[in-house]
């Protein structure tokens, strides 16, 4: 508690007149004609794959895309993985998970990125331990920018929540792009068109 | 003392690794060059991001006292800590509480700045950096040269001989493809079998209590979900006001740091997860002080983004390790000197004043002018080498006074033609020590102005 109330009391005497707090509403957006594009375009260039799929071909495309996967997990109805999340504990035990699903609550254009809460992935390490990740996506929810990410979801609603942007990966090592770093080693956005 | 000229003299005796450094790092300024060169709106966010910095600034003890409610009404725990020693001694107060052995750490300049790693393995804790970059300079027992890319001084080669020697990969190996699969193969067994995680913070909201921090492989994660104890340590000056301010913040990071859109992950932390427990520790260690220096404060805004270093003509062609800080480069000269001005007064000195650093800067800060006003500082303190203190005293003489420059200008015309070398360059003439004087003008431009225009009566 010492340091608390020399620190505050710090602040206090060293800080600098108040200084108004600008509006995020001033700044003139760059406009992004078409979203869906967009975030495909990005997606595959942050080193994703995008496939675009009707609602009930889910379990279908994920076998069909890992047909040697033999952990797999989901945090959605629309696949049946053979690993139970709600039966696991200690998180450590999805060490061999091969592959995650899940949906994702919104992708932004601009960066290529989904939006996955903690309701979504059930576990919190599951999407990262896993060695790939299927992400189910409603080209609906697609939004522009950040700005417009932030606008749509509550960010303290859930104990957990973060921004997937392309697979895992480092350029550590001289520069040099290597995926899979401690993450998933590839991320598939499973678009669902809206008909 | 740190001697940046000489470490930087020192770096340049291999000139092809010198090259190489500086190519490296241009080319990562490059792709920040054309991401953001992608966002029409780039200069306006920009303005933005530095407007949102000043206002927090300016009510840092409200947003903290915010933060700290808000955070502890969603079951985090959080600590103060005035300094580098507090910090230390409360992760190892929380760490020792439940018995931990050996932790998993994500990458946080803050825990460098406070040397965490060698205090807690003086004290029997195992410490494993888990950013690949950082875990090769853990393991080569050297230290970070970049803020953003640890390892940008080490060559493939090289982290093949340490991998080699640390954990067993081929001798002679260097392919990026299987060191990097190696390192994860080694470090998920380290995620597995450890005890407790510590991450840093980029950013912390004072709206929601909570916490958000950003990386590209996934391991800050990796650590944090695995464990059931996670300490976060951060600066104070991490605070953002509300959660709608992140979507500037993250536009501008990861295109100024990499030319990234976004980082990989951007994890937002608000809770503990069921039955675990999630510290953050806010850390002052100097930070008020440099709040209550005018001319300084703007470097409280610095969000870590690397970009002034890969633009920096004398980083580039310097190394990070030539700062002898834990932060180097242009930003690291500017928050150096605040904390030990004696230690590291000639880092205002390792730059060419080109103002690069503050045109890159994501959030506006003056970093050019700061230099500049360290080195006044450093000056009227006396840390200014009795050589260059002669040779300022005497210029300002020349350039005072019109008319002894004008005297001194034709004296020197003619007697660099006759002058010989071992005058030019001698040990004693820094100068002249890697610069080749110019061929001497036979007229100065006053006298030739004078002849050709005014003389002509045009």
């Amino acid at each position: 508690m010492e340091s608390r109330s020399t620190i505050l009391a710090a602040v206090r005497a060293n800080k600098p007149g108040e200084v108004a707090l600008p509006s995020i509403r001033t700044i003139e957006r760059n406009e992004i004609s078409n979203c869906t594009d967009t975030f495909k375009n990005l997606v595959q260039a942050i080193g994703g794959k995008v496939e675009e799929i009707q609602y009930n071909e889910v379990q279908e495309t994920v076998e069909r895309l890992f047909p040697d996967a033999k952990y797999t997990a989901s945090g959605t109805k629309r696949y049946k993985g053979t690993i139970q999340l709600e039966h696991i504990t200690d998180p450590k035990a999805l060490e061999n998970l091969d592959v995650f699903v899940c949906r994702g609550l919104l992708g932004v254009a601009e960066n290529g990125a989904v939006w996955l809460p903690e309701s979504a992935i059930v576990h919190r390490v599951a999407p990262f331990i896993t060695q790939h990740m299927v992400v189910v996506l409603n080209e609906s929810t697609i939004l522009e920018d950040m700005h417009a990410a932030y606008d749509e979801i509550d960010v303290a609603e859930y104990g957990f929540g973060f921004f997937m942007a392309g697979p895992s990966k480092t350029a550590d090592i001289e520069q040099s792009l290597v995926h899979g770093a401690h993450g998933p080693r590839s991320l598939t956005v499973l678009l669902l068109k809206t008909l | 003392m740190v001697n940046h000229a000489k470490n930087a003299e020192a770096f340049n005796q291999d000139e092809a690794r010198t090259n190489w450094h500086d190519e490296t790092l241009w080319f990562v300024r490059e792709k920040r060059d054309k991401a953001s060169g992608q966002i029409p709106e780039w200069e306006a966010l920009r303005e933005l991001a530095s407007g949102i910095k000043d206002h927090t600034l300016s009510k840092l003890d409200v947003y903290l006292e915010e933060f700290e409610k808000k955070a502890t009404e969603n079951g985090i725990k959080v600590h103060w800590a005035v300094d580098a020693q507090a910090h230390n001694e409360k992760v190892f107060e929380i760490l020792s509480d439940h018995g931990v052995k050996r932790i998993v750490k994500s990458k946080s300049m803050l825990t460098e700045e406070c040397h965490l790693n060698p205090y807690l393995e003086e004290k029997g804790i195992e410490v494993v950096d888990t950013d690949l970059g950082e875990r090769i300079v853990q393991l080569a027992e050297d230290t970070p040269s970049h803020i953003v890319l640890p390892a940008i001084h080490l060559k493939k080669e090289e982290v093949g001989e340490v991998f080699h020697n640390r954990i067993g990969t081929d001798k002679g190996a260097s392919d990026p493809y299987y060191l990097t699969e190696a390192a994860r193969q080694h470090l998920r067994q380290q995620f597995l079998t450890a005890d407790a995680a510590i991450t840093g913070v980029n950013f912390a909201i004072a709206e929601t209590g909570g916490i958000v921090i950003c990386t590209n492989e996934g391991n800050a994660d990796m650590g944090v979900h695995t464990q059931n104890v996670h300490i976060a340590c951060m600066g104070i000056e991490k605070i953002i006001p509300r959660a709608e301010h992140l979507g500037v913040f993250l536009r501008l990071l990861a295109r100024s740091a990499t030319g990234q859109h976004l980082t990989v992950y951007t994890s937002h932390l608000h809770k503990p997860k069921e039955g675990s427990e999630l510290h953050v520790i806010l850390v002052d260690n100097g930070r008020t002080e440099q709040l209550g220096r005018p001319d300084f404060r703007n470097s409280l805004k610095c969000i870590r983004c690397g970009a002034c270093m890969n633009t920096c003509p004398i980083y580039r062609r310097s190394g990070g390790h030539s700062y002898g800080s834990t932060i180097p480069g242009p930003i690291g000269a500017i928050l150096s000197p605040g904390y030990d001005l004696e230690k590291y007064s000639s880092l205002p000195f390792a730059s060419t004043l080109c103002g690069s650093c503050s045109d890159v800067c994501p959030v506006k800060i003056d970093i050019h002018t700061q230099l500049y006003k360290w080195r006044q500082v450093a000056g009227a303190e006396g840390h200014i080498a009795g050589s260059k203190k002669r040779a300022m005293r005497f210029m300002g003489m020349v350039f005072g006074s019109p008319h002894f420059y004008r005297k001194v200008g034709r004296l020197m015309r003619r007697a660099a033609r006759f002058m010989p070398n071992k005058w030019i360059y001698n040990r004693r003439n820094v100068w002249g020590k890697s610069r080749e004087i110019p061929p001497m003008p036979k007229e100065s431009f006053r006298d030739w102005y004078m002849k050709n225009r005014l003389g002509n009566g045009k």
